[in-house]
């Protein structure tokens, strides 16, 4: 199940898995027979994460991956599953221990103008881990020790004495990723850190996100909608839907040779400025309710190769050649062959799932 | 209101248009002079960064301007006639019967107490001659032709049993049932997810062009522009720098702003390892530097972009403001 066996991974996830508890109050289950009712919101992942490479986790809103990013950096405790971080598995650790381990561990949120404190001082949001984790022992070191990762991430020293109000997006998100390397950490997961910013100011962050990657040797979970992003920043690339992971491999692969039926289509709605006005193959159908996911493989309702096995059997994910992970039987048993698949829908609509390995 | 428009004439024809916020340190000037037409049945893009002005230009044309802002220089002309000038309450007879308008949200811009049958019958009676049931009935239409399954039974239905992709379908439903001329769609596909998006931009190109509705798409996605719209507008800090043909500005950007900013777009399979990046952010309308508003992040800037603002040259079949090409026509 690995994606990488070359080394021991960094971060593995075994079977990892969360579910939400929505059942009504106990009473109201009791008075009017209301049964409980959960959501499944992670199934069953398994990641590997090599040490100073980037997995990016791509899928639609509701599929699951800032859940992900949340039990990974211990926000939510996992269901079931091991989260393994250089051999120790984070799940089993008291909170006592845990400290420890959140000082190479650090995130990155999406929105920079939530997640900074607006009353405080930028050198001060960058110095608490310092002060937290006991990093640094005099003011002296901590002044200079937040200059310097100011002007590590492309900010001046001076900025320190500035409120996150003065800033703009672009250099907001940098504050939080020198707060986020103020510890140093060996693990960063950033969970849509450029969908809040702007093209020009974007591009900026992820080129300084790559160079901090070369400079201190991080390990980045990349969480993103955005898949020419995912393109740009990942060694890895797995895609969720509905919780699962339909797909996951080395991201040249993914990218030059997707085999999910939804990979493909995730591929081909990407709007691209180079393709001019291509006749796309019409999308159908909406993310299901994960709280009734449909019986066997969850995308069966939107997929022109689901037959009676697709709706009745969940696929297992299987190795295939080029070394990446799909789950799907329509892959697995060869019926996705023709490059060009038509099928009618429940609507009438015809979708085509055309793609040649670019 | 008259509908007679000559084959040539521009729908839509906004002159020098400028927008001010009035402030207690002065006015800011949000949109600084822009000039662009917009021809019957045509989707016109107007893309930029955001603070570049592009939603509040879209909102003027709608007249939905609310106080401290003002326009304050300009007109904008619509079959004809001026627009701005217009009392409130002739200004909200043509929109929605002429001026159609969807926004970014579709949850906040549909009322949440009324059923989406009844939202579609309120605006297709005040607006056409219709009766209760001949209203109804239309509604039912008009949400088929969106592709809403089962219509009959959805009509009587909330917004918030309606998926996210449902709901923005609606609101297109009742921003042309009333058969406008015009649409202004604010970044309609950007609260969606690309799979729906895909579909809902397919959607309202489907539907404007079976109408002959022009259209202004206003969103910061250049993906979303290359693959919907005619024309592209790029505005930058209240201004627009360059307008053209959509193949010629991704073909061939002229702007050093267009051109950065299509350079910084991460592609699929592009390969590189590092993307190319304009250096700095936009200016503050508090402190926009003088001549050229680009002149500090620009790579090719020299003396005269720092003095006077440059003005918009004709280039293939668009316009380009900037001092690069005023001394060497192109």
């Amino acid at each position: 199940m690995s994606t990488a066996t070359e080394q021991k991974p960094l971060v593995a996830l075994d079977g990892l898995s969360k579910t939400f508890d929505l059942s009504p109050p106990l009473l109201n289950r009791l008075i009017e027979r209301k049964g409980r009712r959960s959501l499944r919101a992670v199934d069953g992942l398994n990641i590997d994460i090599p040490r100073g490479k980037t997995f990016a986790l791509v899928g639609e809103s509701g599929c699951g991956k800032s859940t992900v990013a949340k039990l990974v950096v211990g926000l939510h405790g996992a269901s079931a599953g091991k989260i393994t971080f250089d051999g120790t598995d984070l799940t089993k650790l008291a909170a006592a221990d845990r400290g420890a381990f959140r000082k190479r561990i650090q995130m990155i949120f999406q929105d920079p103008y939530a997640s900074l404190n607006p009353r405080w001082r930028v050198r001060d949001i960058i110095a608490e881990p310092l002060r937290s984790f006991g990093i640094t022992s005099s003011k002296a070191e901590e002044r200079a020790e937040v200059g310097r990762l100011l002007e590590l991430v492309g900010l001046s020293a001076r900025d320190g004495e500035k409120f996150p109000h003065e800033f703009s997006g672009g250099q907001r998100q940098r504050i939080s990723i020198a707060r986020a390397i103020s510890s140093k950490p060996e693990f960063l997961v950033c969970d849509e850190p450029t969908s809040a910013l702007d093209v020009s100011v974007q591009s900026q962050v992820l080129n300084l996100m790559r160079d901090l990657q070369d400079e201190l040797g991080l390990t980045y979970l990349f969480i993103s909608h955005d898949l020419a992003v995912v393109d740009f920043m990942s060694d890895y690339v797995g895609v969720m839907y509905l919780g699962r992971l339909v797909e996951a491999g080395p991201a040249e692969r993914i990218f030059s040779a997707p085999e999910h039926p939804y990979t493909r289509l995730l591929m081909d709605t990407v709007p691209d400025i180079t393709m001019g006005r291509r006749n796309r193959a019409p999308v159908i159908g909406e993310v299901p309710n994960p709280i009734t996911p449909p019986p066997g493989c969850s995308f069966n309702p939107r997929c022109p190769l689901a037959n009676d096995r697709c709706r009745a059997q969940a696929p297992e994910a299987r190795k295939r050649a080029g070394g990446s992970i799909v789950a799907c039987h329509a892959v697995e048993e060869g019926r996705d062959t023709p490059e060009t698949v038509a099928c009618e829908t429940g609507e009438g609509a015809r979708m085509q799932l055309a793609r040649g390995a670019a | 209101m008259s509908t007679t428009t000559f084959p040539n004439a521009p729908l839509l024809s906004v002159r020098d248009l400028s927008i001010c916020f009035d402030t207690r340190h002065g006015p800011l000037r949000a949109v600084d002079g822009i000039t662009f037409d917009l021809a019957p049945g045509e989707i016109l893009g107007m893309v930029g960064e955001s603070g570049a002005g592009k939603s509040l230009t879209g909102t003027a044309i709608t007249g939905l301007l609310e106080r401290p802002g003002r326009i304050d220089r300009g007109e904008i002309l619509f079959e004809g006639k001026r627009i701005d000038t217009l009392s409130p309450d002739e200004m909200r007879r043509l929109r929605g019967r002429r001026i159609g308008a969807i926004f970014q949200d579709p949850l906040t811009s549909l009322n949440p107490l009324m059923t989406v049958g009844q939202q579609l019958v309120q605006t297709i009676r005040t607006h056409l001659p219709k009766s209760k049931d001949a209203a109804r009935a239309r509604a039912i239409e008009c949400l088929a032709e969106v592709g809403i399954p089962a219509p009959e039974a959805r009509i009587d239905q909330y917004p918030h049993q309606f998926s996210g992709g449902m709901r923005q379908r609606v609101v297109i439903a009742l921003a042309l049932c009333a058969e406008p001329s015009l649409v202004i769609a604010d970044e309609p596909t950007t609260a969606l997810d690309v799979s729906i998006q895909a579909q809902i931009l397919d959607l309202l190109k489907k539907m404007c062009r079976e109408r002959g509705a022009a259209v202004i798409l206003v969103t910061h996605d250049m993906g979303v522009i290359a693959e919907t719209a005619d024309r592209v507008a790029v505005m930058y800090s209240g201004r627009v720098v360059e307008i053209g043909s959509v193949d010629r500005v991704v073909r061939d950007p002229r702007h050093p702003y267009t051109k950065g900013l299509m350079q910084s777009i991460p592609r699929v399979g592009s390969g590189v390892q590092r993307l190319t990046q304009i250096d700095g952010a936009m200016p503050r309308l508090t402190d926009l530097p003088s001549g050229c508003a680009f002149h500090p992040r620009c790579p090719r800037a020299f003396d005269t972009c720092q003095q006077t603002r440059p003005a918009a040259l004709p280039v293939e079949g668009g316009h380009v403001a900037c001092h690069l090409y005023q001394e060497e026509p192109a």
